[in-house]
Parts: C-alpha cells; sequence; structure tokens
C-alpha cells in the first residue's frame, strides 16, 4: 500500500471505522469487549450513558436503509449524542452538486462524526480522506467494499455463542462477489484466528481470486457445510436473476439455500446467522431462520451495542494534542 | 535560421546512427551531419554536450480535450506540455466534442494547432458516423481532409458485419485501422481488473477476457479483408501473445502499449486512488511482465503516453464515479528511458519506440534525422533527475499516477520544424 492506514491516528487508534482490513486483532477484541459492556444499556430503566453528550453524529445515506440507520441511530443517541439524519437522493447528487460539495456542507454545521452508507465502493474512504481533520468517518456499508459494523457484530453474535474463535469452522454462503459484508466478515474472521473459512456459493458469485481473501471455495452446498460450527447465510438481490448470474430463485433455494436437511450436515450445534433482511424460502427455510439454531434476532440486537462500542472508541479518544502536552 | 547541435549523442534508429555528433538545421530541415554544409551560418548554437539528440517523439494516443472539454485542457496548454516533454507529434484520436467524423471538424483542429504551433497534431477519423457503430463514415473524406487513418476509439462496434465492411473501406483507401480492443458487454460497469484487487475491495471489474475476445474477434477479421490494424494501448499478456502469433503469421498488425501499463498494476489502486482508474484498467504483475516481454521481442512497436488530461474535480469521487484517464504526457520520455535499466533493451530500441515505429505505422516521414528530413528534434539531458509533482508537470491535468516519482531524464530543448518551440 502506497499510504499509511488513513483509519487510524498517529497512536495507531481508531480515528475512523472503515474497514476491518488491516486493523490489529487487539483492536477487534477491544471493539467485541467494549460492546460487552454496553450490552446491558437497552435493558436499563434508563437506556443512556453519558459518553458522547454534546457531539453531533450526521448519519448520511445515500442508500436506502431502515435497520442499519436505526441501530446506528438509536446507539448514537444511547451514547448520548445529537443525531443527524440526512437521507440523500442519489439523483439530487448527479444534479451538478458534488459529494464535497455537500460535505464542506455538512462540516459547516459542526458534525463530529459522519456515518455514510454509500452505493459506491470506496466512498467511505473518500469521505475519510476529505473531511476535516477533526471528523471521524464510520462505513455504514459502500458498494461492495466493506461493512465494517455488520462484521463485528456478527463476530460479537459469534463470540457469544462460540468464545473460542480459534476453535471454529465457518461458511460464509451466497452471493460473495456482491457483498459488502461477506468482506467484512472475512476479513473479521481471519484476523480474530478463525482456521478454516468457507465461502459457498454458484461460479456466477464467487469472484475472481476469492482464495486470496483467506477462504476455501466451494461450489456444492453440501459439501461445503459440512462439520462448520457456523453458517452465515448472505442475502440474495433480486436483480441478479436478471443479470444471467442465476436462473430462478426456485433453482437457487434447491442448491444453495439452507433447508433442514442441509443444515443437518453442519456440527449439530451450528449456529445459523444472515445479516436480514431475509428473503424466506430463497436463501433459507423459515423453519430454520425462526428454528432453534437461528441466532438472526440477537445480531439485530446486539448491532447496537456494537456501534454503541464503535462511535464511543472513534469519538472517545483523547486528543492527540492534548496528550501530547 | 541556422541551428547548429553541437556535440550531442544523436541516436536516430531509422539511419543506424549512435555516435556523438554535430547537427546542422536550416529551413525546417536537416541539412547537415558531423561538419557543417558550406555557407552555413550559425545563428544558434545549441550545446548538446552530455546530451542526448533524438528525433521529435511521436506519441500515437493523446486527448488535448479540445473541442469539447476545453475546461479539462486545450491545444494550447497541451501541445506547450507535449514540447517540454520532446513530443513533437500528437495524434489524436476521435472522440472529441464534436467528433472527427467530418472534414470541417479536421480543419479546426488543424487551425487551432497552427495557433498553437508548440507542436503538430495528427489526427484519426471516426471509422462509423459519429461513433456510433452502425454507418461508415466518409473515410475518403477524411482522408483527403489530413486524417492518418480511422478508429473508432472507445465506442463499440457490436455487429460483426459493420465491423468488417468498415475494415474492407477502410481497406479500399489504404487507411490504417485503429483499434480499442475491447468487449463491450464483458467490460460493462467495470472500473478495475479482475482479480485480487477488485475482489477485495468490492469494485466493478474488466476481465481479461473483455480484451482477448476482442483481439481474437479483430484479428480474424484483420486476416479475411486484409486490412492494416494498429492495435491500441494493449493492457494483457495473452493479447500480445495473439498479437505475436498474428504477426508471425504475416497479418499487417501492429501495437503499442502505455508507459504506465509497463509500471503499474491493480496493485497500485491501493485504497481506491482515482488516480489509477484508466481504461484499460492496470492489469496483473504477470500481465506486467508479458507487456515488457512483448515490447523486448518486438511484438509491441511503439510506446505511448495515452494522455487523458482531468480537472481536479474530475477524480474527486469514490474510485468507480471519478473519470477514467491519466496525465502522463510529461512523464513519457523519462518512464521510456528507465526501460533501459529495468528490460534488455537498449536505448537506441526505445527511441525507436518512440519515434520511427510511431512514424511508420502513421505513415509519417518524420521520427527520423536524416540530410533533407524534417528538423523535428528532441535534445535531453540523461541524467537530470525531477520530482513529479503538480508544479513540475506542464500538462493542465494534474491526475498522473506518478505523483511523488523521481524521474530521470529532462528535456533542454524541443524543435518543431526547425524552430526552438521549448527550452529549459
Amino acid at each position: 500500500m502506497k499510504q499509511r492506514d488513513i483509519q487510524l491516528d498517529s497512536q495507531g487508534r481508531l480515528r475512523h471505522f472503515l474497514t476491518i482490513e488491516g486493523l490489529k486483532q487487539q483492536t477487534l477484541i477491544d471493539i467485541l469487549d467494549t460492546a460487552e459492556n454496553f450490552s446491558t444499556v437497552g435493558t436499563r430503566k434508563v437506556k443512556k450513558v453519558p459518553l458522547l453528550r454534546g457531539k453531533t453524529i450526521a448519519n448520511l445515506f445515500f442508500e436506502a436503509s431502515t435497520r442499519t440507520r436505526t441501530t446506528f441511530e438509536l446507539a448514537a443517541k444511547r451514547l448520548s449524542a445529537d443525531v443527524l439524519n440526512i437521507n440523500i437522493n442519489t439523483s439530487s447528487t448527479t444534479k451538478g452538486e458534488s459529494l464535497l460539495d455537500m460535505l464542506r456542507n455538512l462540516e459547516a454545521m459542526h458534525c463530529d462524526m459522519f456515518v455514510v452508507r454509500h452505493h459506491s465502493s470506496g466512498a467511505a474512504h473518500f469521505f475519510a480522506k476529505h473531511v476535516a481533520p477533526h471528523i471521524s468517518v464510520i462505513n455504514g456499508g459502500d458498494g461492495s467494499h466493506a461493512h465494517p459494523t455488520q462484521g463485528m457484530l456478527d463476530m460479537f453474535t459469534i463470540r457469544r455463542h462460540k468464545p473460542d474463535f480459534t476453535a471454529l469452522r465457518v461458511a460464509v454462503v451466497g452471493d460473495i462477489l456482491h457483498s459488502r459484508v461477506a468482506r467484512s466478515q472475512i476479513h473479521a474472521l481471519n484476523i480474530l484466528g478463525v482456521p478454516e473459512v468457507r465461502a459457498i456459493g454458484p461460479r456466477t458469485l464467487i469472484p475472481a481470486e476469492a482464495e486470496s481473501l483467506g477462504v476455501h471455495v466451494y461450489n456444492d452446498m453440501k459439501e461445503g457445510i459440512r462439520d462448520v460450527d457456523v453458517v452465515i447465510m448472505l442475502r440474495l438481490q433480486r436483480e441478479r436473476m436478471q443479470g444471467a448470474l442465476l436462473p430462478s430463485e426456485n433453482e437457487y433455494y434447491r442448491t444453495y439455500g439452507l433447508s433442514p436437511e442441509k443444515l443437518a450436515l453442519a456440527k449439530p450445534d451450528a449456529i445459523v446467522m444472515h445479516p436480514g433482511p431475509i428473503n424466506r424460502g430463497v436463501e433459507m427455510a423459515s423453519s430454520v431462520a425462526d428454528g432453534p439454531q437461528s441466532v438472526i434476532l440477537e445480531q439485530v440486537t446486539n448491532g447496537i451495542a456494537v456501534r454503541m462500542a464503535i462511535m464511543s472508541m472513534v469519538l472517545g479518544r483523547p486528543n492527540e494534542e492534548q496528550e501530547a502536552n | 535560421m541556422g541551428i547548429h547541435i553541437s556535440k550531442g549523442h544523436l541516436i536516430d534508429p531509422t539511419n543506424q546512427v549512435d555516435k556523438i555528433t554535430d547537427l546542422f538545421i536550416e529551413d525546417g530541415q536537416v541539412i547537415g551531419l558531423d561538419k557543417a554544409p558550406n555557407n552555413f551560418k550559425t545563428e544558434q548554437l545549441i550545446n548538446a554536450e552530455g546530451q542526448y539528440v533524438i528525433p521529435g517523439i511521436i506519441d500515437l494516443q493523446a486527448r488535448v480535450r479540445e473541442p469539447g472539454q476545453e475546461d479539462k485542457a486545450s491545444i494550447a496548454s497541451e501541445t506547450r506540455a507535449a514540447a517540454a516533454g520532446g513530443i513533437t507529434t500528437l495524434c489524436l484520436p476521435p472522440d472529441t466534442q464534436p467528433i472527427i467524423d467530418t472534414p470541417a471538424v479536421i480543419e479546426l483542429i488543424h487551425r487551432r494547432n497552427e495557433l498553437a504551433a508548440s507542436a503538430e497534431i495528427v489526427t484519426l477519423g471516426a471509422l462509423t458516423k459519429g461513433l456510433g457503430g452502425t454507418e461508415l463514415s466518409e473515410m475518403y473524406e477524411l482522408k483527403r481532409a489530413g486524417c492518418v487513418g480511422v478508429s473508432n476509439a472507445r465506442a463499440p462496434i457490436p455487429n460483426t458485419l459493420v465491423m468488417r465492411r468498415a475494415m474492407e473501406y477502410a481497406a479500399n483507401f489504404e487507411m490504417t485501422l485503429f483499434l480499442t480492443a475491447e468487449d463491450h458487454s464483458l467490460s460493462k460497469n467495470g472500473c478495475a481488473h479482475e482479480g485480487m484487487i477488485s475482489t477485495r475491495l468490492g469494485l466493478p471489474s474488466i476481465p481479461e477476457a473483455a480484451e482477448t475476445m476482442a483481439v481474437a474477434r479483430l484479428l480474424m477479421l484483420v486476416e479475411q479483408t486484409g486490412v492494416r490494424a494498429h492495435f491500441c494501448q494493449l493492457s494483457t499478456a495473452k493479447s500480445v501473445q495473439m498479437i505475436n502469433r498474428a504477426q508471425h503469421d504475416g497479418l499487417p498488425v501492429t501495437a503499442d502499449v502505455t508507459t504506465h501499463h509497463l509500471y503499474l498494476t491493480e496493485m497500485d489502486i491501493g485504497y481506491f486512488d482515482s488516480n489509477c482508474h484508466v481504461f484499460p484498467p492496470l492489469r496483473s504483475q504477470r500481465d506486467k511482465a508479458g507487456l515488457r516481454e512483448g515490447l523486448s521481442n518486438g511484438t509491441l512497436n511503439a510506446i505511448c503516453s495515452d494522455h487523458q488530461p482531468h480537472e481536479l474535480d474530475a477524480k474527486l469521487a469514490p474510485f468507480c464515479e471519478s473519470e477514467p484517464g491519466m496525465s502522463t504526457i510529461d512523464t513519457l520520455l523519462p518512464l521510456a528511458l528507465r526501460l533501459v535499466d529495468e528490460t534488455n533493451l537498449t536505448l537506441s530500441d526505445i527511441i525507436a519506440r518512440l519515434t520511427s515505429h510511431p512514424a511508420q505505422i502513421l505513415g509519417l516521414k518524420t521520427g527520423q534525422l536524416g540530410i533533407g528530413s524534417r528538423a523535428n528534434i528532441c535534445v535531453f539531458d540523461p541524467q537530470q533527475s525531477w520530482m513529479v509533482s503538480h508544479e513540475t508537470l506542464n500538462s493542465r491535468g494534474k491526475n498522473s499516477p506518478f505523483i511523488d516519482w523521481e524521474m530521470k531524464g529532462q528535456v533542454s530543448h524541443t524543435l518543431l520544424a526547425g524552430r526552438v518551440v521549448f527550452q529549459r
């Protein structure tokens, strides 16, 4: 790489949170441990801690999303920050206002953090490269590149059920090619020491040189799911049928959908995950999604604590200059 | 006006000159070598001791953004930058606005070029009307107006029958066809080479086959139609092999490569460096090695800049949304020179790929410095180092992927038709 990792400050602490790739194992563990501390906040009578009081966080969503935006918003509010939700209709950005102009306008509103979700890979890095130095950027999902907070909440969920990452076999199933979630999960699993990460999917949905991400590729679901401890199903976009990537949802379910029969090939105590929202009968059977091995709703709950942890670590850093004095 | 270039090391591949000698210029022509001709009056003496003297560089593809995108650059700004880089001839593809598909546009460009005459511009005419890919352009008219060849630039010709007829028609007037090999259904929406980096960064990708499929299809048609074809800016090792085989089989085929494909790979994208967003995309390490090999064994006949200057805003966007293209006119010569250290090519081989070979491909009489030839000349100091920065780039486009690279070799004088158009 030409440049130093721009998401770290001079002390190696998170200044932005753009991608899991390249982070230290300890940083990931710190996030998980901090999230563990926050996980009870939501069950208290007063669901707030004053850590980010006086800070302003802007959610910049260039891409429609309800769940992710809501959990970011809740996380920020539970940390006592002020939250600004800005849904940016992508067509208005193409009408001449450049991303940078928009950025300058938002900076003028004295925000401390931007949570950015954008349809183009690299958008979060682009924002981080160009924001004023006092602003932090959190990647809420950029194109097919990364969705690091989702990746971390999935790690949090796994650790709650399977505390030792070094003893796990994990399968990520589905549209790896277009999935920013899969990329973030794969980086996190590798950094946390999972000895075997498998990517399962049809050849049309597995990217070129996928092994270079640190996975074993399986095109046969039955073979790939055998004896795994964790099954992560990915969401399948309906558009994939039009691009000649898949013939039909029906055939996809039969070959790569998680049916009770296929799940039976995994370890008996395997957990089933999905970043949501689920296409029932496409990615998995309803009986599996709602079954005893599913931890899908826990993922949603955990999303708030993990995002609180990341926001507080990034914004709660002692000021670098103050520290130097 | 008599110009005497003294004690320079003259490299003129066409005339097999490679020695320290003096050069005498009058009335825009080279009139003497070694010794001054009788009655020669030196009005300007250029001391080229310790420097190389070569034919002016001929760049097979550069966009000057005029007409049509004068906010990015202009004929004046880019020909000045060319002169500062030792380039005396720029070949423009037809995708200007308006498109070069009528003699009027060619006349417009030549007139503007006369007003800003730091380097000469030659043009490629559109192969199809409006580059639309369906109807043939008036190639005869374009040739009469001065086009040195025809091309459809990056615009697709999806219908193979149209492509075949366009080739036949171009061959009819003995025009060289300049081809960009791209299968648009495979490259669609892509912005990076399909490989490790596109997979890591989640970037829509352009597979190797987007180029090789097109090369294969075009070679079959070249074989059938007999048109003289030049493949522009090849980026994959496999294409080089296919061109090599075609040349071996006697097909009238040449090809070029850019400096950036000889030095950079997909890895240089790093974390979304939009200055590395270019078409064809930066490929793998293996492709880079294959291109260098092709340049060494003569399959790739020329090195070009594929210069595409942009205003700063064009690159201020997430990777795929930034405009593709690099500003490379300033670094063409020094990067080409560096190949002497990094490949088995001699300096004379390199100079040939910048001067005499492109001249042959374009059918120009320049690119050599024999007695009586047009005095397009570049004098450069091979030892002079400089850093690439916004300040040192002469092009209006600062979108160079080589910012902060140290270059060795700097032009001291450029002559166009016997006139000093640049002097450091």
